[in-house]
Order: C-alpha cells, then sequence, then structure tokens
C-alpha cells in the first residue's frame, strides 16, 4: 500500500488516479499510523511552503515524514511543494522546512539579461538526467516534463541533483538521496513519461 | 526554455462536444472522454473543455465528464463556462481540472478571480476573454473591446485593460478568443495577441482562427503567445497534432515531444 499524505492542499486525487492507473494500491490519508505502516510514501500537491508546512506541523506530520520514512530508510517520493519542503528552508513564507536533505529553496528572478522572466513557470520543460537513476529507467533523456512552480530546489550537495531544467536559470528539477526521491515537476500531469518514472518509483527496491 | 502548448478545445453541450462556427451552427463531432483520450495519445500538451450547456439543470453532466476525464488523461486541462462563484470552481477542480477557466462571470464579479486565486492559487485560474476588433480610441486602446455571453453582450472593457486588471487581481494565465477570428480558419488575431502578451507577467493562450499549421507558427513567433487553442484544424483530421508539432518544430519552435510510453509498451 501507497500512502499519498493529506496535508489539506494541493491535488492529492490526481497521484491517487494516475497510481490507480498504473495498477498500484494507494490511500490518501492523514494518519501518521497508517503513514509509518505503508510500504511508500509520496507527498504530492501545489501550495506554499508556509502553509504546507503549518499543516504538516498542525497534524503531526512533520516528524512522522523526516525520522519515521526518510530516515528509516521508506520509499519516499515528493513532487512539486514536496520537493521544496523536503529542503531545510525555503524563501518563499521564510518558511523552515524538514531538513531531509539539506539545502534551500529558492525564487526565479524576475527578470534574466534585462527580460522580464514570467513567473510562475507554468508548462511543459525539457529534464536532463545528469545521472543514470533507475527511477528514469526507460524514460528518454531530455523528455519534457509539466512544471507550475515559482520557486526551485538547490540542494546543498550538488550530487543529490538527478536531473536539471532551464528557466532563466538552471535549476535541478530532480533529487534523490538514498531511500528519498523528489522531483519539482509533476509527474502526475507530464502524460506518458511522468506515469513511468512514477511507476519506477512504485517498484524501486532500496 | 518551456514548449510552446498545443491546447484542443472540446466545447462541450449537455455531455456531448460540440464545435461551434462563430458561436452558431454547432455541430456534434463526438463524446469528450474519448476524444480528450484521443488527443493525449495523440500528444495534446493541455486540453481545455468549455460547458456551453444552455440550462443549469444540466450543468452536473459537466462535473461527471470532468471525472470520466481525469481518470484517463494524465496530462493537464482546464475547463470553463458558467464559472460565477468560489463554489463552482471548487467543483471543477475537485472533479479532477487542473485549472479552471473563467470568462463572463469574471467581468460581472472581477473579484471571482481574486477570490479564486486566494482559495486554489493563481495557476488555477485562467482568463478567458472573448475580443472583438473596435477602431482604436481612448476607450479601446488595444484596438479590441471584451464582449461576454458567448459573443452577444457587448461590456465597454477594452481587452488590453482588462487584461491588465485581470491580472493583477490574480489571473494565472490568460486566453484572448478573438471573435472576429473564431471558426474562420483566417489565423489568430497576431496584434492584439502580442500586444497583451508584452504586456503582462502570465502566459497568455492564442485562441480562434487557427486552419493552417502556419497559423500557430505565427502565434508563437510574431504573436508571442506561449500557447494556443486549435479547435477545427484538429477536429476535422486535417491537420493532427503530430504534424502540426513536426511543422512547428522543422520551424525552430520548441515543442515537448509527442512520445507515447505507454503505447510503445503494448
Amino acid at each position: 500500500m501507497i500512502a499519498i499524505v493529506d496535508y489539506r492542499a494541493g491535488n492529492l486525487a490526481s497521484v491517487a488516479r494516475a497510481l490507480e492507473h498504473l495498477g498500484h494500491a494507494s490511500e490518501i490519508t492523514d494518519q501518521a499510523e497508517k503513514i509509518r505502516t505503508a510500504d511508500r510514501v509520496i507527498l504530492p500537491g501545489v501550495g506554499a511552503a508556509g502553509a504546507t508546512m503549518e499543516n504538516l506541523r498542525a497534524l503531526g506530520l512533520d516528524s512522522v515524514l523526516r525520522d519515521d520514512i526518510a530516515r528509516a530508510g521508506k520509499p519516499l517520493l515528493g513532487i512539486c511543494i514536496g520537493i521544496q519542503v523536503f529542503l531545510r528552508h525555503s524563501e518563499e513564507n521564510d518558511a523552515t522546512c524538514l531538513g531531509i536533505v539539506a539545502g534551500e529553496v529558492k525564487r526565479y528572478p524576475s527578470a534574466v539579461d534585462g527580460r522580464p522572466l514570467k513567473v510562475p513557470q507554468i508548462g511543459w520543460n525539457r529534464v536532463r538526467q545528469v545521472v543514470v537513476h533507475r527511477v528514469f529507467e526507460g524514460v528518454p533523456d531530455n523528455s519534457h516534463f509539466y512544471f507550475v512552480n515559482s520557486y526551485y530546489p538547490v540542494p546543498a550537495d550538488s550530487s543529490k541533483t538527478i536531473a536539471v531544467s532551464d528557466y532563466g536559470v538552471p535549476f535541478t528539477a530532480a533529487i534523490a538521496q538514498d531511500n528519498v526521491i523528489a522531483t519539482q515537476f509533476h509527474l502526475e500531469k507530464s502524460g506518458t513519461a511522468g506515469l513511468k518514472l512514477l511507476d519506477n518509483f512504485c517498484r524501486l527496491k532500496f | 526554455m518551456l514548449a510552446k502548448r498545443i491546447i484542443p478545445c472540446l466545447d462541450v453541450r449537455n455531455g456531448q462536444v460540440t464545435k461551434g462556427i462563430q458561436f452558431l451552427e454547432n455541430v456534434d463531432v463526438g463524446d469528450p472522454v474519448a476524444m480528450a483520450r484521443y488527443y493525449y495519445e495523440e500528444g495534446a500538451d493541455e486540453i481545455v473543455f468549455y460547458d456551453i450547456t444552455a440550462s443549469n439543470e444540466r450543468r452536473g453532466i459537466m462535473l461527471d465528464v470532468v471525472r470520466a476525464v481525469a481518470r484517463e488523461i494524465f496530462i493537464p486541462f482546464s475547463v470553463g463556462g458558467g464559472l460565477r462563484t468560489v463554489e463552482d470552481m471548487r467543483a471543477v477542480l475537485l472533479a479532477g481540472a487542473e485549472k479552471v477557466s473563467i470568462d463572463s462571470g469574471a467581468v460581472r464579479n472581477p473579484q471571482i478571480i481574486a477570490e479564486g486565486a486566494r482559495a486554489f492559487g493563481s495557476q488555477c485560474i485562467v482568463l478567458s476573454m472573448q475580443v472583438k476588433r473596435r477602431e482604436k480610441s481612448e476607450a479601446f486602446p488595444s484596438g479590441c473591446e471584451v464582449i461576454i455571453d458567448g459573443g452577444r453582450t457587448p461590456t465597454g472593457r477594452d481587452a488590453l485593460l482588462w487584461s491588465q486588471e485581470g491580472v493583477r487581481l490574480g489571473a494565472g494565465e490568460l486566453c484572448i478568443n478573438s471573435i472576429d477570428r473564431d471558426g474562420t480558419k483566417a489565423g489568430y488575431d497576431l496584434e492584439v495577441t502580442k500586444l497583451i502578451s508584452e504586456s503582462v507577467s502570465v502566459p497568455v493562450i492564442a485562441s480562434g482562427g487557427a486552419g493552417e499549421p502556419r497559423h500557430l507558427l505565427e502565434a508563437f513567433t510574431d504573436g508571442s503567445a506561449d500557447a494556443a487553442i486549435v479547435a477545427s484544424i484538429v477536429h476535422y483530421g486535417e491537420h493532427p497534432i503530430p504534424d502540426l508539432k513536426h511543422y512547428l518544430k522543422g520551424h525552430g519552435v520548441e515543442i515537448r515531444d509527442a512520445i507515447n510510453l505507454e503505447r510503445s509498451a503494448r
């Protein structure tokens, strides 16, 4: 069973529908016990870092995700706001985040070389795989994935970055740290390339 | 760099897809779920549904369509038509749409843009507008007026000023549909699309008039559009999406490769 963490935000059902399509059983839950006993855990969604962290803390799920899942070696996937709250700190709402991965989250510049940059980034961007990682197995390098974000992750240790993209500035699009995988793009909205990555995560053994 | 998006538009009335030619003489072209799945597999980057159901009692049918579509396609899709309140938007988003598209309802009550953006985030709110050419004047600096109620009611609002107000209120994207061009296959209104796209900080979607592949190329280059709505050009099979993408790539436009890993795996 895969637990999709319900923290009162984001579009959780779209991840559940994608998992159903792939034939993986999942449950949307805010219950710490169900999350602890799940085989895998996914933190998806759209939203702001501050509100996401407040909701996770209010539900008592921040320590569950950090200590009982990430540090305990259980497969954990963060999507969009998920990748951002895995880091230590976000410029968005000056939020202190989960700190599962060392690093911080920055806002895109409003202009690059004097030309205005439309923020948020909304649309399909190319994702370049900088290392060979099993989660990308079967996904062609430089495939497009669907992004909706104003902020992007900057891991302190660049070897945690497994894929990059470019929106005015080069940025980390996916991170791997042992049992923790996270993507800035929406796997559940990225067509068959996204579904393949999601399916790979559901089958990964660590 | 972001890919330019090709967005097939499906007008849905009472649960059935139609394509309006300048909002007249709608012809049935199929089942919305089957058509959405078809375009998804063809490599559409997004899909938009406009609910043109006339009677309020039958609007629930659209939510059933949205739920069914959300189980079949795994790219973003938006739903518009008749959305007047935050609760209307919430129902569509909960049914599985990624975004809502608001039009006449936003002109009548601009605060719905701000309320929607607060409740769901700007990225969910597409401000769509039907625009009609007017003599450029102090009242219409863009040379286009916003028309509501399916092209029937002039508002006295200028397209550019309304775009800027919409973005200020929280719209995350703008869709500019030219009534003059809609259904003509004469190409998008590049002038107003470019004017608005270069004056706002959010993506702009060109709509109305695509009949030839070069019209999309013009929208993305001369029109500075971030995305383009297609309807007749794809609905009748004249120019399938893979052909449009091939053409655009050949002309140097950044386009998402229409790979289908599921189909090739089968």
